[in-house]
């Protein structure tokens, strides 16, 4: 690993990954560096294009880092990692993906992350992207997660974006069985001609499964985000889904809710509220003796956090 | 000192402040009271700059502050707690907190601040200034978001209304505080009896001017019997 590696993994990691239990670092298409433990196992899919992390039966406390970087310009990476998550485990999985792009060409980062939970199982899954390089180039990434969960399960997925990416289209499928909940938060933050998509499907199958999903964006200068979900209860369930966005300079936003009922216990809500800063918030925090500009600033960071 | 000289303010062809002269000395404690509609708000916005007047001069200390945002006002030692306490996302209790002192600050530090408004527990510190929070509870706060200033001039506007009257009966005891250990000008929109018991000076407002100006102690009597007659 060299500086700009370092760098870009400090950029998605906040710890020093090499000293984690368990980890699995890619660098442009293949993987530079592994640890496994007795109870958590990675092993290279036969197509090489990604990773199996099998984690066994009743592990606890167990964490998985599995970063991704880009620094080649023009390189288009497409990765598949399956988890394999036993009964009764209680893990957390960090993933990430930094671009360093310096030259002229796209860099392209395709992966579909799969998680299969066992009954019981509870997972947190935190995904961070970056991007960097003053090259041309752009930092596209196209991250897909398909979540099939057991009876009794429980998924927390965070994921945040703040800038560096230039194209994102982010697609999430989740399959709940009986009493199992997810929920999701993400964060995203656009700025100059950035575009963010995000696609949340979600199939509530089995009885007092339960869906929240909160998203936090703030879409600045020219940068367009479509955010769209699409939650159905086919059963007795639970789903509540929350879209905030603040707008500034000549951002926008756009939210396609769809919920869709197919039984008389399903309980679906949407809220989506897009707009700028509220006027008054401002008013408060220059009340307190912040400029503008500082409020503002404090406003999107509170609401980002 | 805090000068208001010849203040107008119209909107929708309604005169809600007209030629509104008003001279407030340092630690004193003032309360404006008037039915609704005299202009008792804007007047206290208009000191705090969160409106600006059509025409007329506000002088704080011999400067003349007219023209200055909320910002600059708020660095001179003017603050002021909103009506209803603004909500945010994602910003704490200590956030505000922190943001009004300006400073670094411990728990310790913010747990001491909100003792002064009744909140001993430092649960609240770590949540988020949203509408969880009951409106008694943001009222406090955003008392405690003022008192934490030290400011030179502190406005309350009708710190009574939205919450019920157990807080109400608490919350006077904030104020009996501040009337008796604050050294700086204190002004306070209510039309709670309490309040007004507190006060050192009291202004009556009545279709944006001044309707009577005075000491509580010939005032107060008065302005309750107006009440008392009002409601009849």
């Amino acid at each position: 690993m060299n500086d700009v590696d370092k760098k870009l993994l400090n950029q998605i990691m906040e710890e020093d990954v090499t000293k984690e239990e368990v980890y699995n670092i890619r660098k442009n298409g293949a993987c530079i560096a592994r640890k496994e433990n007795p109870y958590i196992r990675i092993t290279n899919k036969e197509n090489g294009r990604g990773i199996d992390v099998t984690v066994k039966e009743n592990t606890l406390f167990g964490t998985v880092h599995i970063p991704v970087l880009l620094t080649e310009s023009g390189l288009v990476d497409v990765v598949e990692n399956d988890f394999h998550i036993g009964a009764n485990s209680n893990v957390i999985i960090v993933s990430g993906c930094g671009v360093h792009n310096q030259h002229g060409k796209d860099s392209i980062h395709d992966g579909i992350h799969r998680f299969y939970l066992g009954e019981n199982a509870k997972v947190k899954y935190v995904e961070k992207h970056y991007g960097e390089g003053r090259g041309t180039g752009k930092k596209i990434l196209n991250p897909i997660t398909e979540i099939y969960m057991e009876k009794g399960s429980s998924m927390n997925i965070e994921t945040v974006q703040i800038d560096g990416v230039d194209l994102a289209k982010r697609l999430t499928k989740a399959q709940l069985q009986e009493d199992t909940t997810l929920t999701i938060t993400e964060k995203i933050k656009t700025s100059g001609k950035q575009q963010a998509d995000t696609d949340f499907v979600v199939e509530l199958l089995g009885e007092h499964a339960s869906c929240h999903v909160t998203s936090r964006s703030v879409a600045t200068e020219n940068s367009y985000q479509e955010f769209r979900s699409n939650i159905i209860g086919e059963t007795v369930s639970y789903a509540h889904v929350e879209c905030d966005a603040i707008l500034k300079d000549q951002g926008s936003v756009k939210a396609i809710p769809e919920i869709y009922a197919k039984h008389v216990d399903a309980n679906l809500i949407h809220e989506a509220a897009i707009g700028k800063i509220a006027g008054e918030q401002l008013m408060k925090l220059m009340s307190l003796g912040l400029s503008e500009k500082e409020a503002e600033e404090k406003i999107i960071e509170g609401f980002l956090k | 000192m805090l000068e208001l000289i010849d203040i107008c303010f119209e909107r929708n062809h309604k005169k809600i402040l007209d030629h509104i002269h008003l001279t407030l000395d340092e630690k004193k404690f003032y309360v404006i009271t008037g039915p609704n509609g005299s202009g008792k708000s804007t007047l206290a916005k208009i000191i705090m700059g969160l409106e600006q007047p059509d025409s007329g001069q506000i002088l704080f200390q011999g400067k003349d502050i007219t023209h200055l945002s909320v910002s600059e006002r708020a660095q001179l030692g003017i603050s002021y707690a909103f009506q209803q306490p603004v909500t945010f996302k994602g910003i704490t209790v200590f956030d505000l907190l922190k943001i009004a002192v300006g400073l670094e600050m411990t728990e310790e530090d913010a747990l001491e601040l909100l003792k002064k408004v009744g909140i001993t527990s430092r649960e609240y510190l770590h949540r988020e200034l949203n509408r969880s929070l009951s409106g008694g509870e943001r009222k406090r706060i955003e008392i405690a978001s003022v008192l934490s200033r030290h400011p030179m001039v502190a406005i309350f506007d009708e710190p009574e209304a939205g919450i019920d009257l157990w807080s109400f009966q608490s919350l006077t005891e904030i104020f009996k505080e501040l009337a008796s250990t604050s050294s700086g000008m204190t002004i306070v929109i209510s039309h709670q009896e309490r309040i007004m018991k507190l006060a050192d000076q009291m202004i009556l407002l009545e279709n944006g001017t001044i309707k009577k100006i005075g000491d509580r102690k010939e005032m107060l009597s008065e302005i309750l019997e107006e009440m008392e007659d009002a409601y009849e």
